[in-house]
């Protein structure tokens, strides 16, 4: 970011942010879709209309094969009879959960790491940066199936393995503009009259970043929601029963030819979320960073 | 110059020396009992102590990393447990079909991306504009196994145009190539249309357009090769998105590459081949990125070497 970026921009003022965002088709239909699955996640108890695990006699054929979307299983039944509608109903909170707290994980790290290597430089500056740069050379998910193949995967250990593999983005980003304001006159002057670290990094430092890494936690959520399913779908993420999106797909798509809406209703609900998660962060990052105006 | 490629080459290299530290870090701490899993279940204790002797399981954490990496220089990946074969004769097997692939994905991303952002910086603001960019927005955001079961199904399975999965000929080629080129698209797609809405923006360009020049020529002519220049240097870092995409596009298009290698290892939990793979596809991502930061310099003398 240019010096102008940071002297132009105001502070975040949560209103006007919000109003500028719903102003936008675009960044309006990604709040939409994320107020959607917000609910359904949250009231998921109330708004499923049958238990996700409960295996329906009624809910095969005679022959045993699953049930296309009808009057009574709206996105129909899953290969053992489960109702296909409830379990993404279910499936939205291990999305959420992950997208949420992995993502979090990845943003404390990715700051401290890279505001900590911005401002102190030094030894502290190589040791970290090296470090993020080991960390961009393994593909991430090669990483976390190396990671989730080592550690017994559950609902936890698979957001610490996605927070492991993705907190470098924002580390970089971070320190970048740590570096270039850390050198502008008003810090300086600051650290002149005596101010320690803590508070140079804290009252001015940390709130110049605020809108970056705003932008950046936003856009992260959609790529932890995408290796989320990812891992499930590879059979190494969230395990069944439990149902998330990646591995309702993992369970289903054998029989993908004749049971397509297994695949493809979950599918579109991962995408839809992705989606949702970029939209936002995109239409942020316009609102935020001036600099950016005028190029979309 | 040489004195910046010869930095950049000893960060490689001691880069390169971090991964075999994370691989090996990784391995060590893998609580599967590597002398066991080759030894199998009906082996006696003196036999797996045999095996662990052998592999130097009982030798302090350093000498066992020198040993290690002793074999990587060697081009000793060690061996999987299951398949009683040597990880780089796998590795070695199946990387050509990975490369094919690689090369066919390029190929989809820049012919649909470079496309898409052309049409779109030359209608700026318009309804196309805004169709193409969101369209770009869906393939940053589509998970790439829903997209190549989508694919299959419609293509392969309802309209028959395509083979069912499967290697060999070029049919087979060209839904994992669209698949594995879909994500990219799209950035190459957001890259381009900025980039080229940044040239159009130039002097130059209006000075050509003054001299009554014809906008297509000048298109062609000027702004094209100066926009697409930075972005070409991009291919190199690409590597990193396709060494993850892989794993996934050929699990799902049973495509023989290293990627199935991988995907196949993580089911039978086959630890050395998957750390094999990693660690190929880690020095592929740092020699991408070593090519991508020696070229862009060259395609474009503004951007000066530090």
């Amino acid at each position: 970011m240019s010096q102008t970026a940071v002297e132009t921009e105001a502070p975040v003022s949560t209103p006007s942010v919000l109003a500028r965002l719903l102003r936008r088709p675009l960044a309006l239909t990604g709040l939409v879709i994320i107020a959607v699955v917000v609910v359904a996640a949250v009231f998921a108890r109330w708004l499923a209309p049958y238990d996700p695990y409960e295996q329906f006699f009624e809910g095969l054929t005679l022959e045993g094969a699953p049930l296309p979307p009808n009057a009574q299983f709206w996105f129909g039944t899953d290969l053992v009879g489960r109702d296909l509608l409830s379990r993404l109903i279910y499936g939205a909170q291990t999305s959420l959960i992950i997208g949420v707290v992995a993502n979090g994980i990845a943003v404390i790290i990715g700051s401290l790491v890279g505001i900590t290597a911005g401002y102190f430089r030094g030894w502290v500056d190589t040791v970290l940066m090296r470090l993020t740069d080991l960390m961009m050379a393994f593909p991430a998910l090669l990483l976390a199936i190396v990671l989730a193949a080592t550690f017994r995967p559950s609902l936890w250990i698979v957001a610490l393995v996605i927070a492991m593999v993705n907190w470098v983005q924002i580390a970089r980003v971070t320190y970048t503009e740590t570096r270039s304001i850390a050198e502008r006159d008003f810090v300086v002057a600051e650290r002149a009259m005596g101010a320690g670290a803590g508070r140079i990094l804290f009252r001015h430092i940390l709130p110049h970043l605020l809108s970056t890494i705003i932008v950046w936690a936003t856009l992260g959520i959609a790529t932890t929601v995408l290796l989320e399913a990812t891992l499930s779908f590879l059979g190494i993420g969230v395990q069944p029963p439990t149902p998330s999106w990646g591995n309702i797909i993992f369970e289903n798509q054998t029989y993908f030819t004749s049971a397509p809406w297994l695949v493809f209703i979950p599918g579109a609900a991962i995408l839809a979320l992705a989606l949702a998660f970029n939209l936002v962060g995109d239409a942020l990052r316009d609102i935020l960073d001036p600099t950016q105006q005028g190029r979309h | 110059m040489l004195a910046y490629i010869a930095r950049r080459l000893i960060q490689t290299v001691l880069i390169l020396l971090g991964i075999s530290l994370v691989t090996f870090v990784l391995l060590y701490l893998v609580p599967a009992d590597p002398a066991r899993q080759i030894a199998g279940r009906s082996a006696t204790a003196a036999t797996v102590e045999n095996i662990r002797q052998q592999l130097g399981l009982n030798l302090p954490f350093h000498e066992q990393y020198l040993r290690y990496l002793s074999g990587l220089l060697n081009g000793d990946l060690g061996r999987s447990y299951l398949q009683r074969t040597e990880v780089s004769t796998l590795i070695a097997s199946r990387l050509p079909a990975s490369l094919l692939l690689m090369a066919g994905a390029i190929l989809c991303e820049l012919l649909f991306g470079l496309t898409m952002g052309v049409i779109a910086a030359l209608k700026r603001g318009t309804r196309t504009d805004d169709t193409l960019m969101i369209a770009s927005f869906i393939g940053v955001s589509a998970p790439q196994f829903v997209i190549g079961i989508l694919l299959l199904y419609v293509f392969a399975v309802q309209l028959g145009w395509f083979p069912i999965g499967g290697y060999g000929t070029f049919a087979h080629l060209v839904l994992p190539s669209i698949t594995l080129g879909f994500l990219g698209a799209g950035w190459y797609a957001r890259m381009m249309r900025s980039s080229l809405i940044d040239v159009l923006r130039q002097d130059y360009i209006r000075t050509a357009r003054a001299t009554g020049m014809s906008r297509t020529k000048v298109l062609l002519g000027h702004a094209l090769p100066n926009a697409i220049l930075p972005i070409i240097a991009m291919i190199g870092i690409d590597i990193g998105l396709f060494m993850s995409g892989i794993v996934v596009v050929e699990s799902v298009f049973g495509w023989p590459g290293i990627g199935q290698l991988a995907w196949q290892a993580i089911q039978r939990v086959d630890i050395p081949i998957i750390m094999g793979v990693t660690l190929v596809s880690a020095c592929a991502i740092v020699l991408g990125n070593l090519i991508a930061d020696l070229i862009t310099p060259l395609i474009d003398p503004r951007i000066k070497l530090r």
